[in-house]
């Protein structure tokens, strides 16, 4: 019997292991090994460099352009779109309107949508010619300000910003719609009574109970950042104007990928990866709540 | 005084949210007339009507774009992976969720960590790994990359469920002389069903939207997936100034989610409490 148990649960781990351990544990474990090698293109034999690779990183003007256009989008995106979702959110619960769920439902769709045919969409949104929203500008007699959005390096991140902010508002506003419907009723109900304003209500009332859920949003959505950047990004304006909008995964890639940069594509890699603990390590630590 | 005050502040209220549901629905409503427009009327004023019913787009799309082509393979790879995820995780799950052993412990915290670890940080390592072992240009294999990248949130959402349900079920199975296959298939499964909808409805968009693994690892035209396809249109259409059928091209891609949407969006949105939260 007990052997029966023992082989019965072996049979049950062993799909799974296999393939965590061969796709996601050995390139793990891979990227970390081989970004200290020297390794440019399939057949060529990865030569050791130590922290060589490391050190070129912060020498390339392009990777720290990629750096900086990167830390951008990943402190506009997540502001930005959480403070979007969460006043979506305590509207729709707390002023209860007939069509709370009609507005759920349109508002949480683009999250649910190809990023593919997102990036397609709006850069057709920005196109100077055929984009409705330079001639949508024109025709309210703003024309001066219609921009080749995407085409301008003063616009091009605030342009894949509001592509993203689009794209994300909605999910995390269904997420704090449960977040706030599980609050007790009776505290607002108290507030009320003692003459609070909606919005003092929204900051003395609905912030603090969702705290834990906007800390663990916050991860989220920088973490979101950083890997749907890379495909916005590749679509909608391949780095340009001038690698003003390069972000580091898409130059990763490129490195990888167009110059067979293997080794110096996985210190990239594990530098974006160590950044990105110690981002969360910090938002955690600076989002903890004191003893009050 | 007061009734004019709120009759006033909610008016605001809703002219607040419905500027917001047309930003949102604008865009898609745009596309889907763009698409019945002619390459002319595209390139005129994006603000007009289209005059006629455009229908050449959508066979062009079809024809010469091969979307179909290409929605077959999402088709296949969207199955495929669905079923290598579920005969992964669920098995894992319950043994993790519901039996006592040594390395439980560990095994459970081997796929947590997982869970931080994206795809695009690996995709190099995995590339040359798919490249030694011939498993590049391969449907399968990239479709067994996709359950793997699935799994370590399966297997938290789906551990979570197995915990809950009590014991007594397996029990009386077990007297009933069901072994421990046969528990598993026929008293835990159907229990825990509504934990693998959920991850089912994940799965469906996740697999069905993915580019980044699929335009690495696809190399030939004949077995790209959608996505993929559509980004290869959208460039080969800046020379050919084909607009309309690529926006045809958007549309039929659009299709199946909004019609899955439609269906399943309860799931989906109840999923997200059920799930706590995911990236």
């Amino acid at each position: 019997m007990n052997t029966r148990r023992k082989l019965f649960i072996a049979a049950c781990l062993l799909p799974g292991l296999l393939l965590f351990s061969l796709f996601k544990v050995y390139p793990t474990i891979q990227i970390f090994h081989k970004s200290l090698y020297l390794w440019t293109g399939l057949g060529d034999k990865p030569k050791f460099v130590g922290l060589g690779n490391f050190k070129d990183m912060f020498r390339d003007d392009t990777f720290l352009l990629a750096l900086r256009n990167t830390g951008f989008l990943m402190l506009i995106i997540p502001v930005l779109t959480l403070l979007i979702a969460l006043i979506n959110a305590s509207i729709l619960t707390k002023s209860k309107l007939k069509e709370r769920s009609f507005y759920r439902t349109v508002f949480f769709f683009p999250s649910i949508l190809s990023f593919v045919v997102i990036a397609i969409l709006w850069s057709f949104i920005y196109h100077p010619t055929m984009g409705f929203l330079n001639s949508g500008l024109e025709a309210v007699g703003l024309g001066d300000w219609a921009l080749p959005w995407l085409g301008d390096q003063r616009t091009v991140l605030w342009a894949l910003a509001v592509t993203l902010i689009w794209q994300a508002a909605g999910y995390y506003m269904v997420m704090y719609m449960a977040g706030i419907d599980a609050i007790s009723p009776e505290l607002y109900e108290a507030a009320e009574l003692d003459g609070a304003t909606k919005l003092q209500q929204f900051r003395r009332i609905t912030v603090p109970m969702l705290w834990e859920i906007i800390r663990v949003t916050i991860i989220f959505s920088i973490n979101g950042v950083l890997s749907i950047s890379f495909i916005i990004v590749s679509i909608m304006t391949a780095g340009g104007p001038d690698r003003h909008s390069e972000v580091v995964m898409t130059y990763l890639y490129g490195q990888a990928f167009t110059n067979s940069n293997f080794g110096y594509a996985m210190a990239i890699g594990v530098f974006i990866f160590i950044v990105s603990m110690l981002l969360a390590l910090l938002s955690n630590k600076l989002t903890e709540r004191g003893t009050e | 005084m007061t009734a004019i005050k709120t009759g006033i502040g909610r008016t605001l209220l809703r002219l607040f949210l419905l500027a917001q549901a047309a930003a949102v629905v604008y865009p898609l409503l745009w596309n889907i007339l763009a698409s019945i427009k002619t390459n002319t009327e595209i390139m005129d004023n994006p603000w007009r009507l289209p005059s006629g019913f455009e229908w050449s787009n959508y066979v062009h799309a079809f024809a010469t774009a091969r979307i179909g082509d290409y929605m077959l393979n999402s088709v296949a790879v969207v199955l495929l992976s669905m079923a290598l995820l579920l005969a992964a995780a669920v098995p894992s799950a319950y043994v993790l969720g519901r039996m006592r052993f040594r390395g439980r412990s560990f095994f459970t915290n081997f796929y947590m960590a997982g869970l931080f670890i994206g795809g695009v940080y690996i995709i190099v390592p995995l590339f040359i790994l798919m490249n030694d072992l011939r498993m590049l240009d391969n449907r399968f294999w990239l479709s067994a990359v996709y359950a793997t990248g699935s799994l370590p949130f399966s297997i938290f959402l789906l551990t979570g469920f197995m915990k809950s349900i009590p014991h007594d079920y397996e029990e009386a199975a077990m007297i009933d002389g069901c072994g421990y296959f046969g528990t598993l298939v026929r008293v835990i499964i159907p229990m825990a069903r509504p934990g693998i909808i959920t991850l089912i409805v994940f799965g469906f968009f996740d697999f069905w939207n993915e580019y980044v693994l699929a335009m690495t690892f696809l190399t030939s035209d004949a077995k790209k997936t959608i996505p993929v396809g559509l980004s290869n249109l959208m460039q080969i259409q800046q020379y050919a100034t084909d607009w309309g059928s690529l926006f045809a091209g958007l549309v039929i891609v659009l299709a199946p989610t909004i019609a899955v949407y439609a269906l399943l969006q309860r799931k989906l949105t109840d999923g997200m409490m059920l799930g706590g939260v995911k990236g």
